[in-house]
Formats: C-alpha cells, structure tokens, sequence
C-alpha cells in the first residue's frame, strides 16, 4: 500500500511540476509577445484601445468582489453601481450611448483583480473600470490600468498617499475623514485617545497620521491595538482600553472585527456616555447588524442617509425601491454613484470616451457633480473630488445625527502637503512602505 | 500580578470557545479520520440558527438556551447529509475528503451570502449575560462564563455519552479496530453517520457561542477550522483530555500574548508555540493505542 502511495505522490508531483513549468513557460511567452508589442503600441498609442462606441452603445466593467470575504461589501457596491447605470440610461445615456455593462467578479482575490481588469480593458474592450474595496484590490488594477491604459473609479475612503493619472477616487482621502475627525475630538475638548484598528494598510497609515496631528492639537495617545482582519474576538485588547482610561476610542476596524470590538466594549462595561468610539468604517448599513445597541457613538463620514441636500432624497428613493436593496444608503454607496456620474460628466466635457481625451477634460473643465452628499468638484491634478467633512451621533433608529460638519468642501490632499505638521520624510516613508 | 489574573480568566473563555469548535473535530478527525474542512461552516450555521431563533421568539432571555439545542440538531442533520451524500464514499482517501469538504464549505458560504444580508445578521446577547463578575477587582465578562460553562456542560455530556453509553462504546470498538468492531456485529456504516451527526452538531453549538462574542456572516467558519483542527492536533487523536488542554493552553497564550505585545502578534507567537510542540511531539499530548493497521 504504502509504496503505491508514494509512487503516485511523487508521480502526481512530477505532473504538477511539468504542468507548472508549461505555465511558466507560457507566461513567459506571452510577456514576451508583449514586450514586442509594445514600442509599436507607444507609436500609435491610444489608439491602440479596442473600445468601440460606433454603436448605440458604450461598454462599462463593473469589478466587485461578488463572492469571498470582501462579498459583504462590494456587493452592495455592484447594485448601486447598476442602479446609477439604470438611471443614466433612462435618462438618455452618456453622450447619447446607452451603458452596457459588464459585470466581473474580484472573488476577494487581488491577483484575480489584476487578471479581471486586463480582460475588461483587452477582451471586453470597456472603455472605464468601476470597483474595488480593499486597498489591496486597487493597489492590483494600478499597474494594469497603467500599463494600458485604460481607467478605474474607486469609490472608498481610503488611507491615501496615492495619485495615478488612470485612478479617479470617489472616497475620502484621510484629509477628508480622518483630520476632520481629529477636529471634531479637539472641539469637544478631547484630551487622552485610544487607537483601535485592524491590522493592514489603512489603520496603520491612518493611525500613523493621527498621531502626528494629535501631538499638534495636545491630545495623547493612550493605547494603539490591531488585530488581524479575519479575528473577530477583541476581549483582550478592550481589556487594556478599560485599563488605559482614554477620554475616545478612535476605531479604524474594518469589516466583521467590528462586531466582535462592539460585542467586547460593553461586555467589559464600557459605555458611550463615558468612552464613546469614534468609527470611520461603521455607515448605516453595519450600525444595526453589531448585535448590540450602538446608540450615542460617532463615525466621520462625508455622506450620511441623514444629510439634508437637495439630491439625497432622491438617490435614498431611488435605492430603496431597487431590488435587493438594504433599505439604507451609506457612505461607500454613495461615493460608488459619484463615480458613475462623474464618468458621465467627464466624457461629455470631452466630448469623447476616449482616455487621453478625459484626462484632458479633467484638467480643462471644472467638473461638478451635485452629489447626495452636496456639490463636489474633481481636483484635475490628484483626480480625487472635494467633499464635506461630517461627523454623525448614532441615534436609537441606527442612523446619524449630524453633530458636526466642516462647513467649507475640503478640497483633497492625498499626500497631505498642506498640512506643515506632516513632516517630508514620513510621507516618503509611508508611500514607499504602501508600495 | 493584577494583570495575569485578567489574561488567565480571558484566555480560559477563549480556549472554551476554541474547544468547542475543536469537541465535533476531535470526533470526525481524531475519531474517524475525517479532515471535515466544512467544520467552520457547519459553526457558521449554527450561528445563523441563534439569528434565526431569535427572529421568531425575540431576543428575549430565552432565545439562546432555545437556540442550543436547534443548533446542534440543524448543525448535525447537515453534517448527516454530508455523510450520508459524499464523505461516505471517500472514508479509506482523506486527502479527498480534505478537497471535498473545502468546495462544501465553499458552496456553504456562498449560499449564507445569498441567503442572508451581504453585511452578516445581529445576534443579541440575552439580558441575563449582561455585566460582569468581580473576581479579585477584575470585571470578568459573563458573556465568558457563559463560553466556560457551555464548554464544560459539552465536553462532560460527550464523555459520558462515550464512556456510558452502548453508542459510545461502539464508537470507541470502531475507532479502536473497524474490522474487528464488524465481525463483533457492530455496523460501522450506522456507527460512522452517529459520529457525523454528534460532531457536527457540537460545531453548531459552537456556532451559538461564537455569535455571541463575534459577527455572525458567511465568512466567520474560516476564522476558526485551522486554530481547531491545530487544537485537536496538539491534544493527540482521539484523545478528548489532550484537545480539552491544548485548547485551554492555546488560548491562555492566546490572550497572554495579546496583552504583553499585540492582537497580531499572539496569533503568530501562538501558532509558533503549537508548531513547535507538533515537532518535538508530533503525536500531540496523549495518543490512543490502536490494534488496527492503519
């Protein structure tokens, strides 16, 4: 018995190695082909694009993780990214061409981001990208879409320190979440603060410039805990937070962990009244599905379902009667009908799909787009658009009151360069650590 | 001193969870050999199924001690199916079943995803384990009791049933020699459905405990089937007192590591600490003597 057994093993381990190799070899040719391909391509470069819009139509991918551990965000992103698809064609289209869509699935998976934005831009030949969540799944599209071309609409807030002439941001960059946040816990006289995050690039940049700003306001900093993303229990660290008494709780958790850090909090007798949390990951739709009352905490958020703008009611209208609809709007929601809209707006003011063309139209025009979330105007240079600043209470019917607000859109600072106290050589640190 | 009392009582209630997920394990693997990678999802349901219980009889204090035993039923009908539809035909390859049971869980997730809302369901905790026990200044969470007491009330029903028992001594004749346990007139084949259904089914009940202390959505089974399987490794096969100490063990370091550097951190310090022992002790902390061949 034993023998065959190893026979086989070893058989089936020399077939995986040859079939490895052929893969190899493969890739390699393919690269190869490439390489070949391209000087020819950089002569007549964008032209090399296969996107067709000589029809009644124009071709959008849509990229959301549909199935694996992100699934519990992105799809939610993918609906109202076909919602908004729906309305613009019932409304005439882009430049007159109706969207034809094309849903791929990012299956949680960045290598399979990467390989999905490829075939949209190559086989599908869409002329624009929309999706993503994670920061890793973006930081896979950045090369491909570079590399061809192509473009891609990102709609979460993210850490930042980031800019690429193929990327249009819709989400926060930490100037307009984070330091407003910052703002509100100095106005309410905050003194001592807790750093609570989960363990990957967002927390840890966001908590990297926390501090810095923190130390420039006078609030200290009390405690800094991360756990892995796909841990949920938060016991021992809410046990050193009980020890370390802070005045706040600023919560960078992402995802599930969040209902285990909420779970842990009040099963240790912390309460809102005396260390309220601060969130910049729990919107409308997380709030009720924490097990747990969440009434009197905070998040800081550009949108909120609560916001009264002239455009939230509709778009709240509008995706409640969607199908498969939560029945709440959220931040995220929200930057994802931007990007759609401000696509629109982009290639009318270029009067073209064509990249190059919008890019240009992103530098030329002054392109708006009256948002849920107020009028929000692109930056052409970073590509990201200014937003306001707002900080919500969570009240008994899990939604926001709107407890503070910047006032003033707050124009977007990716690499945070007009802010003094953010010293040169951690933003070179942290770009290069962010890869 | 005052900070080890903390760590101890918390790693005790993490290691009563992480030995509830491992007690159905250490029957399906350590008792049959199974590598059931569906484990975590055969959790999940059961996490689904205290949603489910308190959607029909509200939140109210009654809903977890109903939510227990429709758990482990729920858990361990679906862990039947399974046996009955796929892992039966595949006992003499566990290689096989491991890549069987990987698409089951799978599907499982997909289907909880579809099922229910994208962003995972609310279980309340009952009123009754709101607060804490004073024990020498610690405000001991008794939302850990409750994890302690569940596991031992688990871990001394399991025994009993397989030290008193007629089933469980044919559990234990099978495990012990199949071959031998048949010509004696014990059929195997129900032996093996029995062991499926109870082992799943604890993974259910653990499923109850882990929405109460964590998020209940389609990607919670995977956070907890590697510590497990790694806890019934560590414990020896077969062996129900080494997986009750290994997960006792783990969990301590857990939450003893977690305190002295950071929730990341312990992860690994943890996992190293059990990888370490696995080489100096590959058979785990006790081993059971088989006559069979295998």
């Amino acid at each position: 018995m034993f023998t065959t057994t190893t026979t086989t093993t070893r058989r089936r381990t020399l077939v995986t190695t040859g079939a490895l190799g052929m893969t190899l070899a493969l890739v390699l040719a393919g690269c190869g082909a490439r390489a070949g391909d391209d000087p020819a391509a950089a002569g007549s470069s964008p032209a090399a694009s296969c996107v067709d819009t000589s029809g009644g139509t124009v071709k959008l991918g849509f990229l959301n993780s549909l199935t694996g551990g992100m699934a519990i965000s992105e799809k939610t992103v993918s609906n109202v990214l076909h919602m908004a698809a729906d309305e613009i064609n019932n409304g005439g289209g882009i430049l007159g061409k109706k969207i034809q869509y094309v849903q791929e699935d990012g299956a949680t998976d960045w290598p399979t981001f990467a390989e999905k934005t490829e075939k949209l831009l190559t086989q599908d030949c869409v002329a624009a990208i929309f999706g993503g969540w994670t920061s890793s799944s973006r930081k896979a599209v950045k090369p491909v879409v570079e590399k061809l071309n192509g473009l891609f609409f990102y709609p979460v807030q993210y850490e930042g320190l980031e800019s690429s002439p193929n990327i249009y941001y819709t989400g926060a960059t930490t100037n307009q979440q984070i330091i407003p946040a910052m703002d509100f816990l100095a106005a309410k006289g905050v003194k001592t603060l807790f750093l609570a995050g989960s363990d990957y690039v967002f927390p840890r940049t966001a908590n990297a410039i926390i501090k810095l700003y923190a130390a420039k306001l006078g609030i200290k900093i009390v405690g800094e805990e991360y756990v892995p993303l796909d841990k949920d229990d938060w016991t021992s660290q809410v046990a050193k937070i009980v020890a370390a008494k802070p005045d706040f709780i600023f919560n960078t958790i992402n995802g599930s962990s969040n209902v285990g850090f909420v779970k842990a909090y009040y099963d240790a007798g912390l309460t809102p009244a005396k260390t309220p949390i601060i969130s910049v990951s729990i919107a409308e739709e997380e709030a009720p599905a924490m097990g747990h009352e969440v009434t009197g905490n905070y998040a800081s958020w550009n949108y909120f379902q609560s916001l009264k703008t002239p455009t939230n009611p509709k778009f709240i209208q509008s995706w409640k009667a969607y199908p498969n609809s939560s029945g709440v709007t959220s931040d995220p929601m929200e930057a994802a009908y931007i990007s759609l809209y401000l696509y629109k707006s982009l290639v009318e003011a270029a009067g073209s799909f064509d990249v190059d063309a919008v890019n240009a139209a992103a530098k030329s025009h002054t392109i708006t787009f009256d948002a849920p979330e107020g009028k929000v105007t692109l930056n052409g240079k970073n590509h990201h658009i200014s937003k306001p600043g707002h900080i919500g209470q969570i009240n008994a019917s899990n939604q926001f009151d709107i407890v503070w607000a910047s006032g003033k859109f707050i124009e977007p600072d990716p690499y945070l360069e007009g802010y003094g106290w953010f010293p040169a050589d951690i933003r070179k640190q942290l770009v290069d650590a962010a890869g | 001193m005052d900070a080890l009392i903390p760590q101890l009582l918390n790693g005790s209630a993490q290691g009563a969870l992480l030995l509830l997920a491992a007690l159905g394990l250490s029957l399906t693997f350590g008792q049959m050999g199974v590598i059931n990678m569906a484990h975590g999802e055969f959790l999940m349901l059961g996490a689904f199924t205290a949603y489910l219980v308190q959607q029909v009889i509200a939140a109210g204090d009654l809903s977890i001690p109903v939510a227990l035993p429709v758990a482990f039923a729920g858990a361990g009908l679906f862990g039947l199916l399974l046996e009955v539809t796929i892992i039966r035909w595949m006992y003499r390859r566990p290689l096989d079943t491991l890549l069987v049971t990987v698409g089951v869980s799978l599907i499982l997730q997909q289907a909880a995803l579809q099922i229910f809302p994208s962003q995972g369901v609310p279980v309340e905790k009952p009123g009754w384990l709101d607060g804490q026990l004073n024990v020498l200044g610690y405000g001991w969470p008794l939302r850990q009791v409750f994890t302690i007491a569940l596991a031992a009330v688990c871990v001394t029903a399991l025994s009993a049933w397989l030290k008193y028992t007629s089933f469980g001594r044919r559990i234990r004749a099978t495990v012990h020699n199949r071959d031998l346990a048949e010509t004696t007139g014990i059929s195997t084949r129900s032996i093996d459905r029995l062991t499926f259904f109870v082992g799943s089914g604890l993974a259910g009940i653990a499923g109850v405990a882990a929405s109460l202390i964590g998020g209940t959505n389609s990607q919670m089974g995977a956070q907890y089937i590697i510590p497990a399987f790694l806890v019934v490794a560590a414990g020896g096969i077969g062996q129900l007192k080494g997986t009750i100490i290994a997960a006792w063990a783990v969990g301590v370091a857990l939450s003893c590591f977690a305190y002295w550097t950071t929730g990341s951190l312990a992860q690994v310090l943890a996992f190293i600490l059990v990888i370490v022992f696995l080489q100096v002790r590959p058979q785990g902390l006790f081993t059971v003597r088989t006559r069979s061949l295998a």
